[in-house]
């Protein structure tokens, strides 16, 4: 049995190798969810230990491809945390109804489940139109799939739920055209969405957002990359802007815990407060 | 790590010096099974637990709230990156997984079920056993399905101690019989038997 020094020093050596040969940096991800990945492709390639797949990582482009989508975890759903959505329709919508225009970047968007979630709260309160969806993800393949906003029709029945619990107004089906086991998503619901690749890792901020969602994928970086997602949150939010993370990511833990107020603990909605 | 100056008695290895946390599985009938070994744990336990229970997705922190009411120490369901403390058990939340850092925090994670759970017990074992090696003690309790048993061997073969529930005394005797059939465990007690057990190896009076 290797020791769990030797262990971490080849998981270093290949996130190093993928950083130099592919550009994409996992160095700041936190280790222990990564480490589990890394075993799980491990366990997939019949490989016995990380340092086999080092050499195949830096010779074979389409290995090293799969092992970077080990990587990305795509796990999302509609109305992920319903009283999430609730409490954007009912905290923060009044205030961004009071821009002439809303910015909202959501980062890490996987396969856009939420994305569709949020355009829909945003057209049933009646400012969608006036309002910007940028959705982000490294992982291009996720993002393709976000973009076609096809899901299987087994995941939208049980996202009814969620809708209703969220606080929906409508009739879930409103907004989806089923078509044997899948089901698409209305195409009105894209008009103001812009789907884009971004790295929170290597890429800069883009523009001044009113909102900014990103839930769940700050718990996959470690404090470093941590802060260097929220340092690019803050810089690109307006004053008075929000932040709403994932439901067991606490800013409290951040180096920005000074810069927000909360607005509601239990959704992670922060406000970026004004400074003098 | 700090050395303590001793007398000159020989003395075994210290518990509680030697070890960086307890982390403990249970599913069907897990409640009673946690409750009765954390119930006779004095305040100021002298190791970190941390706890994965099969819960409901809509939990919302239910278990955690009972659990705290039949244990003097704090029960907390924690946040990403927070620090691990001696003398607390973090219960994983609902639809998370919960894994520890190595650096002592806790890691939570929303990747796929794993046994069909989220959180999952294999999850945290293996975590633990990745981070800590030989310094955890594993404790693997009633449930109706085979979640644990390949994080039972992990941790066995890191070096760690593994205790199963017996399971003539488990309500639900399948989870902790599967991991004795894997011979993923060191000792097979009954729930009165662990919390002695603990209290025993978790009294070292080694402060800081």
């Amino acid at each position: 049995m290797k020791s769990p020094e030797n262990e971490h020093t080849e998981i270093d050596l290949l996130l190093e190798t993928i950083y130099r040969r592919y550009g994409y940096d996992f160095r700041s991800y936190a280790r222990a969810s990564i480490e589990r990945r890394i075993k799980l492709f491990l366990a997939s390639t019949g490989c016995a230990s990380v340092s086999e797949i080092i050499p195949r990582v830096v010779d074979d482009d389409e290995f090293a491809s799969r092992l970077i989508r080990y990587f990305s975890i795509a796990v999302t759903e509609m109305f992920r945390d319903p009283l999430v959505y609730r409490a954007v329709r009912e905290e923060v919508v009044p205030l961004l109804r009071t821009w002439p225009h809303c910015k909202i970047w959501h980062a890490g968007c996987a396969t856009g489940e939420e994305v569709y979630s949020l355009a829909i709260v945003l057209r049933e309160e009646g400012i969608y139109d006036r309002a910007t969806i940028y959705a982000t993800d490294f992982n291009n393949e996720a993002l393709d799939r976000a973009r076609a906003g096809i899901y299987e029709m087994d995941k939208l029945q049980e996202a009814t739920r969620n809708y209703q619990q969220a606080g929906g107004k409508r009739s879930f089906s409103e907004y989806y055209h089923a078509r044997y086991k899948s089901a698409a998503m209305d195409s009105s619901l894209k008009e103001r969405v812009v789907f884009s690749g971004h790295n929170l890792a290597s890429d800069s901020v883009f523009g001044e957002m009113h909102l900014i969602f990103c839930r769940n994928v700050l718990i996959y970086f470690n404090r470093d990359l941590q802060n260097r997602a929220l340092g690019l949150f803050t810089e690109s939010l307006v004053h008075g802007g929000f932040l709403c993370l994932g439901t067991k990511e606490d800013l409290r833990f951040t180096d920005f815990r000074d810069q927000y107020e909360v607005v509601d603990d239990k959704a992670r909605i922060y406000k970026k407060k004004d400074m003098p | 790590m700090k050395t303590l100056r001793t007398k000159q008695t020989p003395q075994p290895p210290c518990f509680v010096c030697h070890h960086k946390a307890v982390v403990m599985g249970g599913s069907a009938g897990g409640f009673k099974a946690f409750s009765a070994i954390l119930s006779p744990l004095p305040p100021g336990f002298s190791l970190p637990i941390l706890v994965v229970q099969h819960l409901r997705p809509d939990d919302d922190g239910l278990f955690a709230w009972h659990l705290a009411n039949t244990t003097r120490l704090p029960v907390i369901e924690p946040c990403d990156k927070q620090q691990i403390e001696r003398g607390h058990v973090y219960v994983a939340p609902a639809n998370y997984h919960m894994l520890v850092e190595q650096s002592g925090t806790i890691a939570l994670s929303v990747e796929e079920k794993v046994n069909w759970s989220r959180p999952s017990i294999d999850v945290l074992f293996e975590s633990a056993a990745l981070a800590w090696g030989e310094r955890v003690i594993a404790i693997l309790l009633s449930g109706a399905n085979g979640d644990g048993a390949a994080g039972m061997l992990t941790i066995k073969e890191s070096g760690g101690l593994t205790i199963a529930q017996d399971p003539t005394t488990a309500e639900y005797p399948v989870m902790p019989q599967a991991a004795i059939d894997r011979g993923a465990v060191d000792e097979i007690l009954s729930l009165e038997e662990i919390g002695q057990r603990l209290v025993e190896l978790g009294g070292c009076k080694a402060e800081e």
